[in-house]
């Protein structure tokens, strides 16, 4: 197959895309790239992505990173359901304008929260102060808030009745904190059957699947080497303004 | 069509002049971010996401500049070049807009909030290590800029000028509103940011800009109320 994928499924954004491809069956290959021994710094991993992220994309000589236009070359290239990714313009703009707010909104705030309870003390040995997080949990709160109550459509999905692309880059960004203790769902009615929804609509052994290695990601790093310490530090400074 | 923008903030000066560039005629609604408009009544009817820029197409409200870019690009049917339907070039223009959220839009935000409110807020100067790691991760953003997205091309997507360009400059001008010289030592970029002003319009570049330049000013016209009101907010982002 002349499409591959370049993932780490401890990733987020690798998880939404490999939501999208499993789903429609799409001729790709999936490789698996491990961020904790640091393969995204390899000469040969920098030749697909010289921004040294996951996920990745190589189609023949055409290499690109960024997993919502990814997901949305791939909609393209094999002509998925239109649903994942509306032609219609006003369609088209709510699922732009989730897949735009999230990096700054969910994306941000999960991803710290996990970093902070995950690596932070676990792996790089670094205490949060207990404010901190106690911020960070607030910020999370807002924007899980602001997905339940703004975006996602009564008894449907963000882009509307039917899911979309912005539905996989939502969920993957939520079981993030979750997986690292949170329980994001608790006390979220809509939310939580939403959730039932995506992984109805995705299916749930695909959704498993995808979800694993972040699921046991709390126990997994206790046999992480020490000497792997070093790639966790630079995350860990990211989220601190 | 209204459009609702502060241009002391990026996303809404890339709407502005797109809108310009492709003559969409539009009622400019003011929101006056310094005297905290936007978290007032009047404006949360419009939206609640208290953010600009937000589009209201007769009933339909947008907000979320790249989404605003995009819709204005395919409703107006405005030339290919601005937001390409070739496949390859689809995925560049994506790639480039995707990135640069936490990329050039967080770093250049964050010296722009760093100099100008800092002060303000914490009523002291930035210690120097926060200013300098901040000033090193946006010449890293400036770096991918040039190196990775437009290489020796003379736009990002390549021969024609782009959203995509109209976002990056955007962006960069935040920083530089601030006092920051991104350009000097920059030949790459200073070549790229005198296209990308020949194909707006020197004119309509300077007006889009000129809040921004003027941002020094930003301590001496902030409303007193609306700081004690914002205190709190920004603070916490702070320390």
């Amino acid at each position: 197959m002349s499409l591959k994928l370049f993932l780490d499924m401890i990733s987020q954004p690798c998880r939404s895309v490999f939501l999208f491809a499993k789903k429609n069956n799409l001729p790709v290959e999936v490789k698996l790239i491990s961020l904790k021994n640091g393969e995204q710094h390899t000469e040969k991993f920098r030749k697909v992505n010289p921004l040294r992220k996951v996920p990745a994309l190589k189609d023949g000589d055409f290499c690109m990173g960024e997993s919502i236009p990814m997901m949305e070359y791939m909609a393209e290239k094999f002509n998925t359901p239109d649903h994942w990714f509306p032609k219609d313009l006003q369609k088209r703009a709510r699922v732009n304008e989730y897949l735009s707010w999230q990096h700054l909104g969910i994306r941000m705030h999960g991803s710290k929260i996990f970093v902070m309870k995950v690596i932070d003390g676990p792996v790089v040995k670094l205490e949060v102060p207990e404010d901190k997080m106690a911020r960070a949990m607030e910020d999370l709160n807002w924007s899980l808030d602001l997905i339940e109550k703004t975006f996602i459509k009564d008894g449907g999905f963000i882009g509307g009745e039917q899911i979309s692309i912005a539905d996989l880059v939502a969920i993957v960004e939520i079981m993030q904190p979750f997986a690292s203790g949170v329980d994001v769902f608790q006390g979220r009615a809509k939310l939580s059957a939403w959730k039932e929804r995506v992984v109805q609509a995705v299916g749930k052994e695909l959704f498993d699947e995808a979800h694993k290695t972040i699921l046991s990601a709390k126990d997994s790093v206790k046999q992480l080497d020490s000497s792997k310490v070093e790639y966790f530090r630079p995350l860990t400074v990211l989220y601190f303004l | 069509m209204e459009l609702y923008l502060d241009l002391f903030s990026q996303p809404c000066r890339a709407v502005f002049l797109l809108a310009k560039v492709l003559e969409i005629p539009f009622e400019f609604k003011y929101v006056n971010l310094a005297t905290g408009q936007h978290l007032g009544d009047e404006f949360g009817k419009i939206s609640m996401m208290r953010k600009v820029p937000v589009m209201k197409d007769g009933e339909f409200v947008l907000t979320e500049s790249t989404a605003i870019l995009e819709y204005m690009v395919q409703k107006h049917r405005a030339p290919d070049h601005w937001f390409p339907s070739e496949l390859l070039l689809r995925a560049r223009i994506n790639e480039y807009l995707s990135w640069q959220h936490t990329n050039l839009r967080a770093h250049g935000s964050k010296i722009f909030l760093l100099k100008m409110l800092f002060p303000l807020m914490m009523g002291c100067e930035v210690p120097k290590e926060k200013m300098d790691a901040a000033m090193e991760d946006l010449n890293m953003s400036l770096i991918q800029l040039e190196n990775y997205f437009l290489q020796n091309k003379p736009f990002i997507i390549g021969d024609k000028i782009s959203v995509a360009d109209i976002v990056a400059m955007a962006e960069i001008m935040q920083p530089v509103g601030t006092g920051v010289d991104v350009f000097t030592g920059r030949p790459t970029l200073s070549a790229w940011r005198d296209r990308v002003t020949a194909q707006v319009g020197v004119e309509l570049f300077k007006e889009a800009n000129e809040v921004i330049m003027k941002a020094k000013d930003l301590s001496q016209n902030i409303d007193k109320t609306a700081l004690e009101m914002m205190k709190p907010k920004f603070q916490k982002m702070f320390s």
